[in-house]
C-alpha cells in the first residue's frame, strides 16, 4: 500500500557564483543557488510560491555574456554560468532601484529586510528633494499625468482606502510588485478582482473600474494581504492597532493549528497579541495551502474572542 | 471505500490529472483551497465536468455542465456505466483481475439507456454520453463530491454508484486517478477515524469483532459492550420511541442544524436528562440541564484533526480560554471521574499515544513526526512508513496474493426524493452553503464578512417572472412539515423549477422547518438536498410585519417599485409546476 509519486529527475548543473564552484538542479533559478550558497540576494517581488514577474530589479546579478543585468528570481541556472552578485554594477543598480523607490513609497511597514537592504546599499532616497504635496494621486486616476515639480520628489501618497471591514488598502505603500495581483489571478485565488492600471509612474493597482472592493469581484479570501511585502495591504486589526501604536510582534505570539471551517485541513498560523487574534496567515511551505486561504479562514475567528463564547 | 473510511487521493493528485467531474459540490465555496488545487489541475490541461442541479460558481469552470435534476445522480451514474459498458470501454483487464460482481452490475444498469437516463436526470442523452466517454477514455480522472451526493436519503447507495464507475475504468488506485468525498468539517474524517461511529473502533476497527474488541477491552480495564451503538437518524428514532430518555451532545447543534426541527426540538425538550458541551450557549444548550462549556479545539486546545486527505494534523492552542471553558479531554475525564474511573490527566499527546497503540493505520505518527512531516496520511503503520499517498495501488499488483480481496460492484437501485414534487408542491429547494458562512451559522456568524447577506429564496429569473416578484420581495415558502417567510434573490445559476436556500441563517430562516428528515438507512444522513415546496407571493408590506421572527429584507431593494404581473397586495402568485423528476 506504500505508494510513491513519479518525481521527474533532474540532472545537475555546475556553475560558479562570486568564484565559488556550486551545483544545483537543472531547472532551479539562479536566485535560489545564491540561497543555497548561502549568498544573500534582496528580493521585492518574488515569492517561491508565485511564478517570477521580473518587475522589482532588485535582485539583478550579473551573468558572465550576458549584456545585461539579469534577474536571478527568474533566470535559470546553465552548466558553465559565471555569476556575479557583488560587483559595483549590480550595488549600483539595486541601490537605484530601492532609492527610487523609498523616495516615493512609505516604506514604513516594509520590513526589517527592506531598511537593512537601503542601508547595506547606501540608497540616499533624500537626494531626489523633499517629497511633493501629498495625496496628488486621489484625483487622478490612471493614465492622468501632470509633469512633476523640479525640485520635489514625485510620490505615490494618496487616502488610504477602508472600504469593507476587514481589510485596508494604503496604496501610498504600493511598490507596484505584482504579487497581490498574482495572488488574486492565475496563481493561486483566479478571482481577477484586480489588476494593474496605468503606465509607469501612474501605473497603480486597481479594481475594475476603480470600483470599491464591495463592488468588486473581491471574495476577501486576503491572499493578497498574504503576499503584500510593505504592508500596503493590511487587516483591518493590525492597521488599528498600528494606528493606536499598540501594534507589537515583540509581545505576539505565531501558533500554528488547523482551521476549524471546512474538511480541506488548511494551516493556520495565528497571530496573538495579548490573547487576541490580530492576523492569520499559512505557511507558504506547507503543499495543503502554499500560503493561501478563504475568508472564512483569514478572517472567520472572531467566534473564538468574541462575548458569545 | 472497499473497506477504508476515506477518500483515496491525495489533492496534489488533482493538479496532476487528466479528467475532473466534480460531482454534487460546489467546491469552489465549500472547499475553496481544494479548488486551488483543482485549478492548477485545469491550468495544466486537464478537462473538468461538473454534475450540479445549479450552475454553481464551480460548475462555471467546468468544460461540460450537467444540469441534474435533484436526487436523479444514481440514474446518471447507472447511464453512465451502461454507455460505458455498451461502448466497449471498460478496463476489461482490470475488472477481470480486481473486482468482483461486473455481470451483475451490468445487467442492472441495462434498464438506463441514454433516452431512460434523459428521462430520469433532465440530461441530455449526448451529454450522459460524453461524460461517459470521457470518463472512460482519460488517461487518469478523479471523481470528487460532496454532500450534493451524501446528503439524500439514499447516500451510501448514491456513493456506490460512484465507486461503480471508477471500478468499471480502473479509476482508482494510481496516482491522479481516485475517488474524493470532499469532507464539510475539519475533523468530519477524523471523526471517523477515531471510533466516533455506532459501530467502529478507531482505525475503522469492527467492534463486531470479538477479537479486536477483546484488545480494546484489555488496554482499557472496561468491557466494551459487542454490539453496534445507534447512529444520529437512529438516536432520534429511539427518543421518539422514549427508548433513549438521556443525551449527551458534544459540539453539535441539533436544535438546528437536523431536517424538521420543530420535531427535533421536541424531541430533545421530551428526554429526561439532556447535557450539551460547547463553546457556545447554542440553541441546543438552551434546552439542556447541564452545560459544559468547553474550550475552543482549534484554537485553545491541543489534539489532531484528518482531512479530506487522509492527512492527521496538530491543533494548538493559540489563545487562553475564557473563565470556566475546560478542554474537552479534561471535561470527559472529570466526567469518567464522578463515574467512579479515575483516568488521571491525561495530555493530548498521551491520548494519541494509546489511540497509536490500539489502531495500526495510526501506529507510526509519533507528534514530533505530525510537526516535522506537515502532517501524515493515513495507513502510516510503523514510525519510519512516509504514510500514503494514494489508496488501493494493491488492486493493480500482478501477484493475486499482494492484490489482496477484489473490490466489489455494488448494484444499486434508483429512487427518486422521497418529498414528491406535486402541483400542490410544485418547486423542487436544494440547500448548500455559501463562501462566507458555515453550517448553521454558530461559528461564521462571529465575524464581519464583507460578503455576508440575510438568508433569502434563491429563484431563477423565469421564477421570479411567473410569481411577479422582485429582489428582496417577501415570499412564504411551504413544505409538508411547515411554513416560513423570506425574502427573494435573483440567481442565474439556478433553472425553473428549482429554489435553493442554505441552512446558515437559522435565526433569521429556518430553513429546516421545511427539510424532511427522512434518513438513508444505511449512513443515516437526512435529505437535506430534496425537498418539495409551493412558493407565495406576500404583499410587500409583509417584510414590515414579523412573521414569526423570519422576514428581512436587505437593505436597499425592494422598494416597491418594480413591475409586478398585476397581482395586487394581500392576493397571492404561486410558482407553476415547471419542475419534473421521473
Amino acid at each position: 500500500m506504500t505508494t510513491v509519486a513519479p518525481v521527474a529527475l533532474r540532472r545537475k548543473v555546475e556553475l560558479t557564483i562570486d568564484g565559488e564552484a556550486v551545483t544545483a538542479h537543472e531547472g532551479t533559478t539562479v536566485l535560489e543557488a545564491c540561497r543555497a550558497a548561502g549568498i544573500e540576494v534582496p528580493t521585492l517581488c518574488y515569492l517561491e510560491t508565485l511564478a517570477p514577474v521580473n518587475v522589482c530589479r532588485v535582485c539583478v546579478v550579473e551573468v558572465e555574456g550576458s549584456r545585461a543585468l539579469v534577474p536571478s528570481c527568474s533566470r535559470p541556472v546553465a552548466p558553465g554560468m559565471v555569476v556575479r552578485t557583488g560587483t559595483d554594477r549590480v550595488r549600483t543598480s539595486r541601490r537605484m532601484v530601492l532609492e527610487l523607490l523609498a523616495s516615493s513609497v512609505d516604506l514604513s511597514t516594509a520590513g526589517g529586510d527592506v531598511h537593512r537592504w537601503i542601508e547595506e546599499y547606501e540608497a540616499q532616497p533624500d537626494r531626489h528633494g523633499p517629497a511633493a504635496g501629498p495625496t496628488v494621486r486621489d484625483g487622478a486616476h490612471a493614465g492622468h499625468h501632470e509633469a512633476p515639480e523640479v525640485g520635489l520628489a514625485a510620490t505615490v501618497a494618496q487616502t488610504v482606502k477602508r472600504d469593507n471591514n476587514q481589510y485596508v488598502r494604503d496604496y501610498a505603500k504600493c511598490i507596484l510588485c505584482y504579487k497581490c495581483v498574482e495572488a488574486c489571478g492565475e496563481e493561486a485565488q483566479n478571482t481577477f478582482a484586480i489588476a494593474v492600471a496605468g503606465r509607469g509612474f501612474d501605473a497603480r493597482i486597481s479594481t475594475e473600474f476603480d470600483v470599491g472592493l464591495p463592488d468588486s469581484a473581491c471574495v476577501y479570501c486576503g491572499n493578497c494581504i498574504a503576499v503584500c511585502p510593505t504592508g500596503a495591504l493590511m487587516f483591518v486589526s493590525e492597521h488599528d492597532l498600528r494606528a493606536r501604536d499598540e501594534w507589537d510582534e515583540d509581545r505576539q505570539t505565531v501558533t500554528r493549528t488547523v482551521c476549524p471551517y471546512c474538511g480541506v485541513g488548511c494551516n493556520l498560523e495565528l497571530h496573538v497579541q495579548d490573547n487576541r487574534i490580530v492576523k492569520v496567515t499559512s505557511p507558504l511551505d506547507h503543499d495543503v495551502t502554499s500560503g493561501n486561504l478563504c475568508v472564512k479562514g483569514r478572517f472567520g475567528f472572531e467566534f473564538a474572542q468574541g462575548d458569545g463564547q | 471505500m472497499f473497506g477504508a473510511g476515506g477518500g483515496t487521493s491525495s489533492y496534489r493528485e488533482i493538479e496532476e490529472t487528466d479528467l475532473i467531474v466534480l460531482w454534487g459540490s460546489n467546491a469552489r465555496e465549500a472547499h475553496p483551497i481544494f479548488f486551488h488545487h483543482l485549478l492548477k489541475g485545469l491550468r495544466r490541461g486537464a478537462r473538468m465536468y461538473a454534475v450540479d442541479p445549479r450552475r454553481s460558481t464551480s460548475a462555471q469552470w467546468a468544460d461540460v455542465w450537467l444540469g441534474i435534476d435533484v436526487g436523479s445522480d444514481i440514474a446518471l451514474a447507472n447511464t453512465v456505466a451502461r454507455e460505458i459498458i455498451a461502448s466497449g470501454l471498460v478496463d476489461t483487464e482490470f475488472v477481470r483481475r480486481a473486482t468482483t460482481g461486473f455481470q451483475e452490475f451490468a445487467d442492472s444498469v441495462e434498464p438506463f439507456t441514454l433516452a431512460e437516463g434523459e428521462r430520469l436526470t433532465g440530461v441530455p442523452g449526448e451529454v450522459i454520453a460524453d461524460l461517459a466517454h470521457a470518463y472512460a477514455k482519460a488517461g487518469r480522472a478523479q471523481l470528487c463530491w460532496t454532500l450534493g451526493i451524501t446528503e439524500h436519503h439514499t447516500a451510501t447507495d448514491n456513493v456506490l454508484a460512484l465507486c461503480n464507475l471508477s471500478l468499471l475504468t480502473g479509476h482508482v488506485g494510481r496516482f491522479g486517478s481516485g475517488l474524493v468525498p470532499l469532507r464539510g468539517q475539519n475533523n468530519v474524517q477524523g471523526g471517523g477515524d477515531m471510533g466516533a461511529l455506532p459501530n467502529k473502533f478507531p482505525g475503522f476497527q469492527d467492534v463486531e469483532d470479538d477479537e479486536i474488541r477483546s484488545r480494546f477491552d484489555a488496554r482499557w480495564g472496561a468491557t466494551v459492550p459487542p454490539t453496534r451503538g445507534w447512529h444520529l437518524s437512529q438516536m432520534f428514532e429511539a427518543m421518539e420511541r422514549g427508548d433513549l430518555r438521556a443525551l449527551y451532545v458534544l459540539g453539535e447543534n441539533p436544535a438546528q442544524s437536523e431536517a424538521d426541527d420543530h420535531h427535533t426540538v421536541q424531541l430533545l425538550e421530551g428526554l429526561d436528562h439532556l447535557v450539551v458541551q460547547d463553546i457556545f450557549l447554542t440553541k441546543t444548550a438552551q434546552l439542556a440541564q447541564v452545560v459544559l462549556p468547553a474550550a475552543v479545539a482549534a484554537f485553545e486546545s491541543e489534539g489532531t484533526v484528518t482531512s479530506s486527505e487522509r492527512r492527521v494534523q496538530r491543533l494548538r492552542p493559540a489563545l487562553r480560554p475564557p473563565e470556566g471553558a475546560r478542554d474537552d479531554i479534561e471535561i470527559i475525564g472529570e466526567l469518567a471521574r464522578r463515574l467512579g474511573r479515575d483516568w488521571g490527566h491525561p495530555s493530548a499527546e498521551e491520548v494519541w499515544d494509546e489511540c497509536r497503540s490500539l489502531s495500526p493505520m495510526h501506529a507510526g505518527m509519533r507528534y514530533d513526526r505530525l510537526e516535522v512531516l506537515g502532517g501524515i496520511q493515513w495507513p502510516c503503520p510503523d514510525e519510519d512508513h512516509p504514510g500514503t499517498l494514494f489508496l488501493h495501488g494493491r488492486l493493480w499488483e500482478d501477484d493475486p496474493a499482494k492484490r489482496g480481496r477484489p473490490a466489489p460492484f455494488s448494484p444499486v437501485r434508483f429512487e427518486p426524493p422521497l418529498d414528491e414534487l406535486t402541483e400542490e408542491f410544485p418547486v423542487r429547494l436544494t440547500t448548500g452553503r455559501r463562501l462566507d458562512s458555515f453550517n448553521t451559522g454558530v461559528q461564521s456568524g462571529g465575524y464581519a464578512s464583507p460578503l455576508r447577506r440575510p438568508e433569502t429564496l434563491d429563484l431563477s429569473p423565469e421564477d421570479m417572472d411567473a410569481l411577479g416578484v422582485a429582489e428582496g420581495d417577501p415570499v412564504q415558502v411551504t413544505s409538508r412539515r411547515g411554513s416560513i417567510t423570506v425574502p427573494v434573490h435573483l440567481d442565474r445559476s439556478l433553472r425553473p423549477g428549482l429554489a435553493f436556500m442554505t441552512l446558515h441563517f437559522p435565526d433569521q430562516a429556518d430553513t429546516n422547518v421545511l427539510t424532511l428528515d427522512t434518513w438513508d438507512p444505511k449512513s443515516g444522513t437526512a435529505e437535506f438536498k430534496a425537498t418539495a415546496v409551493r412558493v407565495d407571493r406576500l404583499p410587500r408590506s409583509a417584510a414590515a410585519v414579523p412573521a414569526g421572527d423570519a422576514a428581512r429584507v436587505p437593505d436597499g431593494t425592494a422598494d416597491g417599485t418594480e413591475a409586478g404581473n398585476g397581482t395586487e397586495p394581500g392576493e397571492v402568485a404561486q410558482v407553476g409546476g415547471t419542475a419534473t423528476v421521473g
